[in-house]
């Protein structure tokens, strides 16, 4: 079970992942040509400026009215990426099966942080309680997604302190790992990808077109 | 806390004819075919990606003065709008009843200004005001548009104006105005039809309609500036375009193509439009992007980008400034899509002794006057939703105690007035050609005596 999960279920996961997110990108490059603005408009200067400004902490106005989501976010999304990257027993797991290495966390700190994902997991839970706009537009899709993004942490994290059963958590763990990649690409978690270009379209439109800032 | 959505009272119904009649011989399969038609055929990259990519986080909210001045009632909210109309339609894959039509209609036509803040908003940037034009398409297509709304679109279709003005009733208003203008500026013309002329200025059709005495200041500042200008005495003098906010993008089309020609066959270096803000957005945006051209054939410039350089050019000059205290109200058609803000601020720290800048936001964050869009226009019906859906707008200019709000926007000196009325403040709105009219100083030897 254990060499099942960790090996042909990675595999298929990644070839997911990187498949889907080629597809959906081609898909969009393919359909903005039918959108008749959208190269015309392209410009790297105002797209550049507008993305620069929604990926700096506090650098546009909603961000600054709206500082605890703010820090939440970015904190949520920086950890996303940080821990899986660098966590001791991912770099070690890949080395094992491919040779290159690279530098890694100190467990405690990957504890840490992977405690931070989780609390701000559970932050844009209440979120979507507490603001009636929030609560408005959710639907069971914003939970599932929301659980599928925080149960690789929790589960990696019951696993390296061995809760319960070990082996079950650390295939439990890789599971819900292998899930949540093959997700990113065909559900909303795709912003990942569209982010870049949603951001750059709506830049070039406000600053090359209109002549505005857009942050 | 909010209360959960089935709580929430439904809102005061509204009875147009344009909806509640034309409903009645909606069918579901025609419904079905229209909203498969226009999605399909209309639609591609963004409506796609926009909708995949919202991750339902209610951010762009704050950015909506509906949102805001409807005690944040989640139904007003950007994202809370495209749910109750797209993404009902997709979960159904069309199959709605005309109930929903109209909803959709009352929702995506005369609950959003299309201001395109909540793009501002957004940290993906989703351009909620092009979904709910979507929506506002479907309406169009099943003929569910309101009434006074769609009353202007018939008169751009049949006179290619907006307020049925017959060619006769267009030059002889402009004579008229020619000779009130004469009796102020000895020099003051309204040139007809000047091929080869530096400015073509045009305007909207209310201007000859109700408000002729803008055309005659203006004919008085050309002159006073010395500028080479004409009107064409045909087709293609009114820049207004509600088709454009209707969902009748071939009618705008029409609309925006016989401005431009009629610029184009009088050779003119460019476009001097008046201060109106939906009519810029149309001739420079909406216009050339459904005729697939990527910028105007002729440049296209604004009232208050005029006005500034004939300020700093010293073309005209300023004798004395207006005292009565001023704020300003900022159209978003032309600060947020146009970027005059400061501009704007120039000419009136120009004109006027006494200016009070609104309290934040400003320039592109500020909030829309709510009438943009097409919603004035839907007329009387939906006044009260209106000035209701903006009480933000009008704190914002009651705390500056101003006597005078500036209004470069036809659109939106209109719904300034309705707010200063419905919120009983007490203020006058002007445009700046009314203050410059005050201000400027006529030479001595153009004073008619
Ligand atoms: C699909 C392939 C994956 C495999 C094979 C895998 C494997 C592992 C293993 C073996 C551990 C270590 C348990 C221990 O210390 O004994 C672990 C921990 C962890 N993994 Fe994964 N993982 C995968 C995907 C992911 C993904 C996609 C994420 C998050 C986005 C993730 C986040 C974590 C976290 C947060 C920990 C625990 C860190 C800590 O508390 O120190 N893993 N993983
Ligand atoms: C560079 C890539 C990414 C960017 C720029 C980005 C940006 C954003 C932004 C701006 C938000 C909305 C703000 C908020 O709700 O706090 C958001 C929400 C979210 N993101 Fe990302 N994201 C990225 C990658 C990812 C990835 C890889 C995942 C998970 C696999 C993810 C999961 C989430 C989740 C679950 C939410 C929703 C929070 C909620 O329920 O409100 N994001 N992201
Ligand atoms: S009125 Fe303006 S801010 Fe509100 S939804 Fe429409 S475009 Fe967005
Ligand atoms: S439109 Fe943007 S801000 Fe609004 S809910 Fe969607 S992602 Fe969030
Ligand atoms: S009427 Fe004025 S404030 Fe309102 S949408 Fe138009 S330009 Fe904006």
């Amino acid at each position: 079970m254990y060499s099942l999960v960790s090996g042909p279920l990675v595999w298929i996961a990644s070839i997911v992942f990187v498949g889907g997110m080629t597809y959906q990108l081609v898909n969009m490059l393919k359909s903005a040509k039918r959108d008749k603005v959208v190269y015309p408009y392209m410009s790297l200067k105002y797209g550049l400026r507008s993305l620069l400004h929604w990926l700096v902490p506090f650098a546009s106005r909603n961000m600054r009215e709206r500082y605890e989501t703010t820090i939440v976010t970015f904190a949520f999304h920086i950890c996303l990426f940080l821990v899986p990257i660098f966590l001791t027993a991912h770099v070690v797991m890949f080395a094992f099966a491919w040779g290159p290495k690279w530098g890694t966390l100190s467990e405690g700190v990957a504890d840490w942080l992977t405690v931070l994902v989780v609390l701000a997991a559970v932050f844009f839970l209440v979120r979507r309680w507490m603001l009636p706009e929030v609560r408005f537009v959710t639907s069971l899709s914003d939970y599932v997604l929301l659980a599928v993004v925080a149960a690789p942490f929790v589960t990696g994290f019951m696993a390296r302190h061995q809760w319960f059963d070990y082996e079950t958590m650390v295939i439990i763990h890789m599971v819900s790992g292998a899930v949540m990649l093959m997700a990113i690409p065909f559900t909303r978690l795709s912003h990942m990808l569209f982010f870049v270009f949603t951001r750059t379209y709506m830049g070039s439109e406000f600053g090359a077109v209109r002549n505005a800032r857009d942050w | 806390m909010g209360l959960p959505a089935y709580l929430i009272p439904p809102l005061p119904v509204v009875a147009d004819p344009g909806l509640d009649e034309n409903a009645k011989s909606l069918t579901r399969e025609r419904i079905a075919e229209v909203i498969n038609r226009v999605i399909d055929r209309e639609t591609a990259a963004r409506f796609r990606v926009y909708l995949n990519t919202c991750v339902h986080c209610g951010l762009c909210s704050d950015a909506c003065h509906w949102f805001l001045s409807n005690d944040r009632d989640p139904r007003f909210s950007p994202v809370g709008k495209v749910k109750q109309t797209l993404w009902e339609i997709l979960k159904r894959k069309g199959r709605v009843d005309a109930d929903f039509i109209k909803e959709c209609s009352r929702i995506a036509q005369t609950e959003c200004n299309g201001c395109r803040k909540c793009s501002m908003y957004c940290p993906f940037g989703v351009d909620i005001a092009y979904l709910l034009f979507v929506v506002r398409r479907i309406c169009y297509e099943l003929g569910i548009v309101p009434q006074f709304l769609q009353d202007t679109v018939n008169s751009h279709s049949a006179t290619m104006n907006q307020m049925w003005v017959k060619q006769d009733e267009w030059i002889d208003t402009l004579q008229w105005q020619e000779d009130e203008a004469r009796e102020e500026v000895t020099t003051a013309r309204i040139p007809l039809d000047k091929e080869g002329a530096e400015v073509f200025y045009s305007v909207i059709a209310p201007e000859p309609k109700i408000l002729a005495q803008l055309i005659g200041s203006m004919a008085q500042i050309m002159a006073i500036a010395r500028i080479d200008w004409t009107m064409p005495s045909f087709d293609g003098w009114d820049n207004s375009n509600l088709a454009m906010f209707a969902g009748d993008f071939e009618v705008m089309g029409r609309v925006e193509r016989a401005h431009h020609e009629a610029a184009l066959r009088l050779k003119v270096r460019r476009i001097v439009m008046g201060e109106c803000g939906h009519a810029f957005r149309g001739a420079v945006y909406d216009g050339p992007r459904w005729l697939g051209w990527r910028q105007p054939p002729v440049p296209v410039i604004h009232a208050v980008e005029f006005y500034h350089e004939l300020i700093t050019s010293g073309r005209i000059k300023i004798a004395r400034k207006f005292e009565e205290p001023v704020t300003v109200q900022e159209p978003c058609n032309i600060v947020r899509g146009g970027g005059l803000g400061t501009k704007l601020r120039e000419v009136i720290q120009a004109t006027c002794a006494d200016f009070r800048p609104p309290p934040d936001p400003q320039f592109e964050h500020n909030y829309c006057c709510g009438a943009g869009g097409g919603v004035i226009n839907c007329g009387p019906p939906w006044k009260t939703s209106r000035v209701k859906g903006n009480s933000v707008k009008a704190e914002q200019l009651a705390a500056t105690k101003a006597h005078i709000v500036i209004t470069p926007c036809h659109n939106c000196h209109s719904g300034i007035e309705d707010i200063i009325g419905g919120y009983k403040l007490g203020m006058h709105v002007k445009f700046l050609c009314e203050i410059l009219m005050q201000v400027m100083e006529i030479p001595d030897e153009l004073k008619a005596s």
